[in-house]
């Protein structure tokens, strides 16, 4: 049974951006969007999460940190990454710093573009996160 | 026989409890404007928990969250099947103290915390559970639950003010704001997830179903001050146990975490005017 698409529990982490996509990414746990609706829960612990979501890019110095997070999460788990900042490094895409899209320090399932992210896209990636997860867990 | 129904106990108690769990998260959700889960939402949360991968920090970390929990369904059998309450409220301390052995086995800074919080939690409520048996033998002369609940007058008569007492702690007990130190079902995340930070997969699933078996315990605590020998009174026990759980729920929703001091420091007032005062008063009429 799938149960793993009843209640995906999110981890969620803000690397290099303006806090837009951060704040619609909270905007989706408002009365307005209530993503408790699906069982989704934001954790803030990764040894809980189902799925990690990552809004701004990634720089030099939290590239362990998102690794960490990641490894940290038991499987199975599916990562998305919010905004095009997450997506590809965005306008910052070119600062000396920014490595790039979340892509390039681990595997990410699902690509939400926007600037910010619609909190209605966000949910929708997550959707497409659980069944990514659904397929990992039949994996394992 | 005797045994089926034991087992009927340890078997139906956490439907009950994962039930109960459902109702709150509904209706804390409609307290705060949202829709909320689906009722089911607990069991789904653990049976996705059940198959996910439990990563292992050491391997005692793991071995007192399951010694816990059979502490807590042994504690449920006696109280459900009317046995001793001393025996049952020691034993759910036992359950409570290997918990936190866990906690502390980890070694995570955010686990030692939240322990430490739990063992705060402990000597905060403890008393009062404690004063509470004392009360019930004091008015009914045994410490069975079988007894208590087959006596003429209900408990509440004698003692009102251990019963208020109980209320209160029963909030520690819950795992409710303002006494939700040392983890919280919320997203009070200021120690991530306190005491349960370390723990996944099957761990965390056994210590969620853990909690729906408190739930029962705490109501059950309840229960024991209104039913007597007359059949109504157990559906008026069950009226009661609702409604309490209810207010907690309300209390969970419109109280901040307060911090330590003034958890134990309330607990112990309340535990002192409320319990010892109504058994001070119980003893000149005894």
């Amino acid at each position: 049974m799938s149960v793993v698409k009843k209640s995906p529990w999110i981890l969620h982490y803000d690397g290099t951006s303006c806090n837009g996509c951060d704040i619609e990414v909270l905007a989706c746990l408002t009365p307005l969007y209530d993503v408790e609706r699906f069982g989704i829960i934001n954790t803030g612990n990764p040894k809980h999460a189902d799925i990690l979501l990552i809004t701004g890019s990634v720089n030099e110095q939290n590239i362990p940190v998102v690794k960490q997070l990641y490894e940290q999460m038991p499987d199975p788990k599916a990562v998305v990454a919010v905004g095009i900042c997450a997506t590809s490094g965005g306008i910052f895409a070119e600062c000396y710093n920014v490595v790039g899209g979340v892509g390039k320090v681990i595997p990410v399932d699902v690509y939400v573009p926007g600037c910010a992210a619609r909190p209605e896209s966000i949910i929708d990636g997550v959707v497409k996160a659980l069944d990514i997860l659904e397929v990992k867990r039949k994996k394992r | 026989m005797n045994i089926l129904i034991l087992i009927g106990i340890a078997m139906l108690a956490p439907v009950a409890g994962g039930l109960l769990t459902g109702i709150d998260r509904i209706i804390s959700a409609r307290l705060q404007g949202r829709q909320g889960p689906p009722l089911l939402q607990p069991f789904y949360d653990v049976l996705k928990l059940c198959q996910k991968e439990s990563i292992e920090v050491n391997s005692m970390h793991r071995f007192f969250v399951y010694i816990s929990l059979a502490f807590v369904v042994f504690t449920t059998v006696i109280l459900l099947s009317g046995g001793d309450i001393l025996l049952a409220i020691f034993a759910l301390t036992l359950g409570s103290v290997f918990f936190v052995l866990g906690g502390y086995a980890s070694n995570s800074p955010y686990n030692t915390i939240g322990s430490e919080r739990e063992l705060l939690q402990i000597m905060a409520y403890e008393p009062m559970v404690l004063l509470t048996c004392v009360g019930l033998y004091y008015a009914e002369n045994s410490f069975f639950v079988k007894d208590i609940v087959a006596a003429q007058t209900p408990s509440i008569v004698y003692l009102p003010g251990v019963f208020v007492g109980l209320i209160f702690i029963l909030t520690f007990k819950l795992r409710k704001s303002p006494f939700d130190l040392s983890m919280s079902h919320h997203g009070h995340q200021e120690i991530v997830k306190g005491i349960t930070t370390e723990y996944s997969g099957k761990d965390l699933a056994v210590i969620e179903v853990t909690h729906w078996y408190e739930v029962i315990i705490a109501l059950a605590l309840v229960y024991v001050f209104f039913a007597t020998a007359a059949p109504m009174s157990h559906v008026f026990a069950v009226i009661v146990c609702l409604l309490v759980y209810f207010l907690e729920i309300i209390i969970d929703n419109g109280a901040a975490r307060v911090k330590w001091q003034q958890a134990l420091k309330s607990a112990w007032i309340v535990t002192g005017i409320m319990g010892t005062v109504n058994l001070i008063i119980l003893s000149f009429f005894k």
